[in-house]
Order: structure tokens, then sequence, then C-alpha cells
């Protein structure tokens, strides 16, 4: 990244007696992880490009959770959103956006039963919004006419209905979207959820990221585009495995977004 | 003499609706045995769902074909059962076609449910060949080795034999009312039957009225018995798929439920003004169980699920876990829930009240291996034609696994470590989150 990004904390937002419009929750993946740290940081640069007066939380961010529950660690999972809930209503946070569907879900919908009530987006539904009231222009740019594949997240998708906002941003992006056999309601999972990424599968007879990868790939796309940075990890491994790796990238939607090159704001 | 027909009729309505209202008295009965369920809410998105996805069959329709045959035979069942009213009528005071009295339109019913039964048979048969003879992955399951796999066929013979009875009954009445036979005055439209009269053409009367009397007392004793197997199948979903839709959650796939008993323990724990060394005051609570071990401790949501479940490995199919040959299927979470259920139900009979057999859900039914390979991905539930959701139980049982055993595969125990000690499931330093930014 050429430019410095501006990522402001609430901290300092606080200290300067101002509000920011949005919290943008980066997570776990996004924070430490290698590849997620990327698509961290060109979610980023986009709301910098928009001027968008966001701020996050830093070093005050905990895990959401989110692998505890699923793990059926119940006690964790309420020790950590409990203390979550206690620093964002320390700073009266309203809105969260966040590029990780699996802290989407747990903010939105089980938070509010312990205390924590907030309007909680995706990054793909945030940009659509900003689309929608023209604080973002997307164009076609390099991707204008590619072959892309879009696997939807378990999370963002059955688990919460949001299956259009990524769509509609790769419409925007001009791509030649070609859907899966298994796409939407029906998709196939990656093989990270409930805890999964973080310990070995079962025993079985294929893993489930080389399943999903391998219908994927049956599309003949140049990208296969997704909105989680777990799904990014399990289908880029898929990928390599498949020895594909130059010729097919694994890419989120706001990392297609800001290469497009003609971001404007 | 001449009411010995009437008695008999009656005798065995009385047995087959008396022993089927037993039986649904135990199903009641073993529901209850299940934690009590959440007041309902959203009681109007609730008829809706019945509405459109029982009544509809809305989710149906993923599978084309498997959803347009099972729409004819579920139409076909719920119309060809008016006639039954009629038939029972008939029984009970020995008149012949009570209802033929509404003319034209006794025609177009009698008609209609003679082109149903038509189809109905048609349907049924195909059902079978596919079953039997396509090689569709969910129907060969191990889960569905013995009984699950003759239970299905048997209902497939049922229904094609019942539909056989009330069409060879249907064309010798009309036989015979061509014939001018006492009591079979002209009545009803039979497009079907009719094509099936040169069989019967050179038969005497007297044959022709033992063959129809045969048809008829065969076809309603068949009804009472289907009634009564239903709850020895996997078949009572054509009862219970309204009950258990209007039931089903109403909300976000993606939010599970907190456990109400965690949420209170960590409150006192977080609570600034509780003295963590103070002696426990005496109305300490006794301790809850977390999670779930057996089928008691589930809700009566889904044991309701478990009595509901047809076996028809829709969610199975699409389960990414089953799929990649992992031990896992949905499908027999649902059907252990059901047998240790039962189980549990014949223990009860047996002794007046459970008495512990040593034997449980977990383990002895559901394998931890089956619940760890979950992905929580949802597809099972979204794949249930009838709202079942197994998801629900694998993570309740998973609850016990963690809180109860401290059961958890070793990976998963470092990652939750990891969370407690430093916020993430990597042992990262909390300190550096913000380090991103500068590389
Ligand atoms: S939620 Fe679990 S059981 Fe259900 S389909 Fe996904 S992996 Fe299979
Ligand atoms: S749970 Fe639903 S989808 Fe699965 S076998 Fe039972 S009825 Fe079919």
């Amino acid at each position: 990244m050429s430019e410095a990004l501006k990522v402001p904390t609430m901290a300092e937002y606080l200290a300067q007696g101002k509000v920011p419009e949005v919290l943008f929750w980066v997570g776990c993946a996004g924070s430490f992880d290698d590849r997620a740290k990327k698509i961290t940081k060109a979610f980023v640069k986009i709301l910098n490009n928009c001027d968008i007066n966001f701020a996050v939380l830093g070093t005050e961010e905990s895990c959401s959770g989110d692998p505890a529950k699923r793990a059926g660690n119940e006690f964790l999972f309420q020790m950590q959103a409990m203390t979550n809930i206690q620093v964002l209503d320390g700073y009266n946070i309203k809105k969260i956006v966040t590029t990780c569907p699996h802290c989407f879900n747990t903010l939105k919908n089980e938070y509010p039963g312990l205390g924590g009530h907030y309007k909680v987006m995706h990054h793909t539904q945030f940009l659509k919004d900003l689309l929608n009231e023209g604080r973002l222009k997307v164009e076609g740019g390099k991707f204008k006419g590619k072959r892309i594949t879009f696997h939807d997240p378990c999370y963002l998708g059955r688990a919460n209905n949001e299956y259009e906002a990524p769509r509609d941003l790769l419409k925007k992006l001009e791509v030649e979207l070609i859907e899966m056999r298994r796409c939407k309601t029906n998709g196939l999972c990656c093989g990270a959820g409930g805890a999964q990424m973080f310990k070995d599968a079962e025993a079985g007879d294929k893993e489930i990221n080389i399943e999903r990868t391998e219908e994927a790939l049956e599309t003949k796309p140049s990208i296969i585009a997704t909105g989680c940075p777990f799904c990014n990890t399990m289908v880029t491994d898929g990928v390599k495995s498949k020895e594909k790796e130059t010729d097919v990238k694994v890419l989120d939607i706001a990392e297609m977004i800001i290469n497009a090159e003609n971001l404007t704001s | 003499m001449q009411y010995i027909p009437n008695i008999l009729f009656l005798i065995i309505v009385v047995f087959g609706a008396g022993f089927f209202i037993k039986n649904c008295k135990k199903i009641i009965r073993n529901i209850n045995l299940g934690q009590k369920i959440d007041p309902i809410d959203h009681k109007k998105t609730r008829w809706k769902n019945v509405l459109r996805i029982a009544f509809g069959q809305s989710k149906m329709v993923a599978r084309p074909l498997s959803g347009f045959l099972h729409i004819i035979v579920y139409v076909g069942f719920i119309i060809i059962n008016i006639e039954v009213l009629e038939i029972i009528i008939d029984g009970l005071f020995g008149t012949h076609r009570i209802f033929s009295g509404l003319g034209v339109f006794y025609d177009i019913l009698i008609g209609s449910f003679e082109v149903l039964a038509f189809l109905v048979l048609l349907s049924v048969i195909l059902f079978w060949i596919r079953r039997n003879f396509k090689r569709i992955k969910r129907f060969w399951s191990p889960e569905m080795e013995g009984w699950p796999k003759n239970d299905a066929n048997i209902i497939l013979y049922f229904e094609m034999i019942l539909m056989s009875l009330f069409l060879l009954m249907n064309v010798t009445d009309y036989q015979l009312q061509l014939l001018g036979a006492d009591h079979y005055n002209r009545a009803g439209s039979f497009p079907v039957s009719s094509y099936l009269l040169p069989i019967f053409e050179n038969l005497s009367e007297s044959s022709l009225i033992i063959l129809e009397r045969t048809a008829w007392w065969l076809h309603i004793i068949g009804i009472f018995i289907f009634l009564n197997y239903l709850y020895y199948s996997k078949h009572l979903h054509i009862l219970l798929a309204f009950p258990n839709v209007y039931y089903g959650s109403v909300e976000a796939k993606g939010k599970f439920k907190n456990l109400e008993s965690v949420t209170n323990e960590v409150k006192m724990m977080m609570d600034p003004n509780i003295d963590p060394f103070a002696v426990p005051s005496s109305e300490v609570e006794v301790p809850a169980k977390f999670g779930v071990s057996d089928v008691l401790d589930l809700n009566r949501t889904q044991l309701l699920n478990a009595y509901t479940c047809t076996e028809c490995g829709r969610c199975t199919s699409n389960c990414p876990a089953n799929q990649t040959g992992k031990k896992l299927s949905p499908r027999k979470i649902m059907m252990d829930t059901r047998d240790r259920l039962e189980e549990i139900g014949r223990n009860i009979d047996k002794n007046g009240e459970f008495k512990n057999d040593n034997n449980q859900l977990l383990d002895n039914y559901i394998t931890r291996e089956e619940l760890w390979a979950c992905t929580t991905c949802n597809a099972c539930v979204e794949s249930c034609p009838i709202s079942i959701n197994p998801l629900s139980i694998i993570m309740e049982m998973r609850q016990y696994l963690v809180m109860e055993q401290s059961a958890a595969p070793n990976e998963l125990n470092i990652s939750m470590t990891n969370i407690e000690n430093n916020g993430a499931p990597w042992p990262y330093n909390q300190m550096d989150r913000l380090n991103w930014k500068k590389d």
C-alpha cells in the first residue's frame, strides 16, 4: 500500500470529543492472519477514499466469541460477548461494520440477548449502501467482462439471508458472474465454520474445501470472489492444492473494488 | 342378523380409532418428557409458515421431480379421504353411497377421486422404482439399512394396495350400476375405472357383489391399519409436519440460543459488586446441567422434530461433512433421537416411571466423531422440507462435551485457551491487534 492508511481508534475519537459514523470491527482473522489483513486494509482504503468517519477498537477489541460458541463453550462465548459489550457500550457505539461474517452474525444475532444492541452490517452490505447513497462509485475497470464466481459464506448467506449485496457489487464491477452448481441457499460450506478452522477434520474421503474448490473451478473462473476471511483461506488452500494459483485468484469483494483501479469517491 | 355388518363395522372403527388415539397419547406424553419451550411468539409468521411450508410444500420444489410426485400423493391422499367419510357413514348405517344425493357435484367428486387415485398409484410406483432401483445416494446411507428401508417400502406398498382397492371397488360398483343391480343406483362418474370395465364384463352379478364388497371392506380396514401403522413408521410427518412447522424457528438461522443458566453465572462473575471470596450463600441454585447428553435434556420442539422426521435424507445429502465421507449425517441425528426417545417411552410403559438403563443419546447412539464433524453451516436446516433443525441438537451435545466433560478435541482446547488469555483463537498478543496497520 503506497499511501498511509488512516485508521483512527475509538479512544482517539473520544479524546477529541468526536463520534464516528461507524465502528469497523476488524475481527481476529482480519487483525492477525496475513491473508485476511490484506482484506482489512483494502476495506480501510475504500473507507479512506470515501471519507468515511470510522474508527476501530484496536487493542480494545477482543474475539467476538463465535468460535467458542460453535465449539460448544458457551461460558467462554458469553464472557467474551459481555466484555465486548461493555467496551462497545462504553463508547456508545450504535453501528458496526465488519469484514467477517462470523463476527457479523454473532454481533447481530447473539449479542442482543446479552444486552448488546447495535446495527450490524457486513462490509458488502455497507458498501452497497455507500453505493446507493452515491458516496462510493464502482466501475468495471480491470474486472470488466472477467469470469468470476462467488462463494457464499454460510454465515452471510444461509445464516442471515444476504445473497444479493455481494452480487450487486460484483455486477457493478461489470464481471461475468458465473454461479456454481450449489449457490445461495444451496451453497456448500468451505469447511471452516463451527470452529472447524481451528482443528483437523474428522476422518472422511475428502476435505470439504477441496470439494468446494473443485466446484468453483468447474466454472472456469479467473477469480473466485468471497466475503469471508475464513472462506478465503479455505478456498485459497484448495486452489493451491489443485496447483491453479497462477490462473485463479481468490479475492474478497473489498479487494476487487480497490483493485478495479477506477475507484472514485 | 341384518345388522351384523354394521356392528362389525362399528367394532372396526372403535378399535381402529381407539388404538390410534392411544398411540397419539403416547407420542404426546413422550414429547412432553422434554424441556419446556419459551412462550410462542410471532404467531402470525408461524401460521404463514404452516400455510406456505406445510400446506404449500414450498420447500419440496427444490427437487422438482420428487417434489411434483409428492404433491400428487399428498393432494390425492387428502382429497380421497373425503371419500372415507362417506364410507364410514355407509358402513355404520348400511347405506350405499350416501352422498350420491349431491347429484352432479357427486359425479365431479367421485370423478376427481378416481383421477387422483390413478395419479397417486402412478406416483407411488415411480417412487418405489426410484427408491429401489435408482441408486439415489440419500436412500442408501448406512442409517437406512434394515428397518428404515423396509418401512419406506411398506408405506409405498400400502398406498399401492389402497389405491388399487379403491379403483376395484369403483369399477365393480359401476358395473353393478350398469347391470341395474339392487342397491347400486346410478351415481358418480368413473373416468378411470370405466376403462377397466371390460375385465369385469362377463362376471355374474353375485360375483361382482362379492368383489365389490370385498374391495370395500379391505379398503376401509386398510385405511385403519395404515392409520395405526403411522406410529411405528417414519410416516408420522403427514400429521406432525403441521405442528412441527408451526413450532419451528422464525429467527435468522445463524442465531443460536444463548444459554440462560450460563448468562446468570457469567453476570455474577463479571459483577464488580460481588465479592469473589465471599462464602457462597445458602440459597445457591443446584448447578444446572449444561448441554445435552440424553434426549430428556432436549426441548419439546426438538423431540417433536424427531417424531416428524420422515427420513428423506435431504439434510444429509446437502451436508458438507457427509458429502466428504465423514460419519456425520443430520438425518441419523434425528433418527437416533427418536429411537432413544422411544426406548425411554417403552421403559416408562414397563416400569411406570423412567428407570435408569445405563444408556444415553451421547456415545450409545450419537458418537463424538459425528458431533465434531459439523461445520454449523445450516445446510441441513435449510434443506429440511418440514422445518426440522438437526443442528441445534448437535450444538447442544457439543456444549455438554465441552462444559460438562472438557472433552473438546485438543486443538480446539488450545484455541479456546488462546481466546481466554489473549482474546484471539491464535497465540497473538491482544496488544498487537492494530499492528496490521503498520506492516
Ligand atoms: S450444519 Fe452440520 S450437520 Fe447440518 S449440514 Fe452443516 S455440517 Fe452437516
Ligand atoms: S430432518 Fe428433514 S430433511 Fe432430514 S431426513 Fe428428516 S425430514 Fe428429511
